[in-house]
């Protein structure tokens, strides 16, 4: 559910009604004052689709992600919205072991096999599989002409990890719609399955390929509660203006399952067991983070209207109690190119601090902090994407579109290298491509 | 953070103009709209969500995923 999602109708011949605007619409309406508010019950379905490859450079993941959206009004401005994804997941991963100068062997997350590391590369984990299902649906309900509540639900399932979510929006506008206040409160509930049982926090890896035992557990679960508080105003007849304040708390499992951390001699840097490493150890531990995390956000989004062409500028200030905060601002110029068509260049810069456990790598013998994880989405760095979307209306008033986005994620080391690791690239660069078609159309 | 809220919302209010119901021709147009196209800014929101440690600002709730 996105408290974000306002929209006019769109025009449209056969006096038929966008119900995606219409949606739009009913979660908030300030703006409709300068339509007609005599809107007639569409019998047709509006489908969107879409079609994302994502592909990480230098063999990491590849993503085929469908997705289909259908909409509908059931009564006046009373409307109903069903999301369908698919994702299939392939490629190489890392999962937190630093390169060295030595051949590594590491196992596998399924525990029973392993694979091995040339010296000086990133150690990645090439079994990654996995497919995701996720399905959601919204109600839009109208109290009166200007208040509204949109009810939204979400399940999502892969191999091993289930989601269920439910969430509750309410939008009051003001009686000349030129502005809506909105509340929104979510709740999600998730499931871990780890193949084979969650890694125990702390354990180290044990040889695959060995009699002896990986300390395991099962299953785990982690619950989020999500509150929002919206305003959206008119700023003028060609400017729009959004403010969203977001806290979130999360409690339970929030350790990755399968990441580990690097146990390094504290003078050389180069892998080393601690004393007392149990039989068939390699030098890895699993991670372990806290079992709570309070995020807050600030939100805010201007739509502004030139002659003809639309700047669409968002700007989002994320903090939360484990030390990470980041500014994330994004940047859409749709211009058009007349009969229908248009383009729209897209920037995106991001910035993270990272968490206060996040670490390189552990030394072996040393006392173990309270927490600690290498997973460098953790970690201190910088995002940039540059996109560039091509949109066509046809005839039947269906709409095409294409984009291609190219994200790089630069990372800085944190804290003090340990000799090896300063001959090492021990974070290198995430280079993606993102390619998206989309066909929306009416049914 | 309250406090920038307070402070954003404060400007907002104070600058923006009464707009008339017959002003919004430009405003009610689909190109106008907050998110234009949901499903290029739910693909987004998935991929930086599996890639970077912040989420949230733009809405509630939403479908978890075990890639992060």
């Amino acid at each position: 559910m996105q408290l974000s999602n306002t929209k006019l109708k769109k025009t449209k011949p056969k006096s038929k009604v966008s119900i995606k605007g219409k949606l739009a619409l009913a979660t908030c309406t300030l703006l409709q004052a300068g339509t007609p508010t005599a809107q007639a019950k569409s019998d047709e379905w509006e489908i969107d689709t879409a079609f994302l490859y994502y592909s990480e450079a230098d063999g990491r993941i590849d993503i085929f992600e469908p997705v289909v959206t259908a909409s509908k009004e059931i009564n006046d401005d009373e409307l109903l919205k069903f999301k369908v994804v698919y994702d299939v997941l392939t490629g190489s991963t890392p999962y937190g072991a630093l390169p060295t100068n030595q051949v590594q062997t590491i196992t596998n997350p399924s525990g029973n096999s392993n694979y091995t590391t040339p010296a000086n590369e990133l150690p990645m984990n090439s079994s990654f599989r996995d497919t995701r299902v996720a399905a959601g649906v919204d109600w839009t309900i109208p109290y009166s002409r200007l208040q509204k509540i949109t009810w939204g639900a979400n399940f999502s399932n892969e191999y091993d990890f289930t989601s269920l979510a439910g969430s509750a929006t309410y939008a009051q506008d003001t009686d000349d719609r030129n502005r809506t206040y909105s509340i929104g409160v979510g709740f999600t509930s998730d499931k871990w399955d780890p193949v084979g049982g969650k890694n125990t926090e702390f354990a180290y890896m044990i040889d695959g390929e060995s009699n002896s035992p990986q300390p395991k557990g099962g299953t785990d679960t982690k619950t989020t509660t999500d509150f929002m508080l919206g305003l959206t105003q008119v700023i003028n007849r060609s400017t729009l203006m959004q403010f969203n304040l977001g806290y979130s708390n999360s409690s339970g499992y929030l350790t990755d399952p399968y990441r580990y951390i690097s146990l390094v001699d504290g003078t050389t840097g180069t892998p080393l067991l601690g004393a007392g490493a149990p039989a068939d150890a390699f030098p890895f531990l699993y991670e372990k983070r806290p079992d709570s995390r309070a995020r807050n956000t600030f939100f805010w989004r201007t739509v502004h209207h030139l002659n003809e062409d639309v700047i669409n500028v968002s700007y989002r200030y994320f903090t939360d109690d484990w030390g990470i905060n980041s500014h994330t601002v994004d940047f859409r110029y749709r211009y058009e190119l007349g009969n229908n068509h248009y383009l729209q260049p897209h920037l995106r810069y991001y910035a993270q601090t990272a968490a206060d456990f996040y670490v390189h790598s552990l030394t072996a013998g040393a006392a173990l902090p309270q927490y600690a994880s290498a997973d460098y989405r953790l970690g201190d760095f910088v995002g940039t994407t540059f996109g560039l979307k091509y949109g066509m209306k046809t005839a039947q008033n269906s709409e095409f579109t294409v984009r291609v986005e190219l994200m790089n994620q630069t990372y800085n080391t944190v804290g003090t290298l340990i000799g090896e690791q300063n001959n090492q690239d021990i974070v290198p660069d995430l280079n993606a491509t993102f390619l998206q078609i989309g066909y929306n159309f009416y049914w | 953070m309250q406090k920038l809220f307070l402070v954003a919302c404060i400007v907002l209010l104070s600058a923006c103009t009464s707009v008339q119901a017959w002003e919004k021709n430009l405003l009610a147009k689909p190109s106008m709209a907050l998110v234009a196209d949901e499903n290029e800014i739910f693909l987004d929101e998935h991929i930086y969500f599996s890639k970077e440690a912040s989420t949230g600002g733009q809405g509630v709730g939403g479908g978890g995923c075990g890639c992060n």
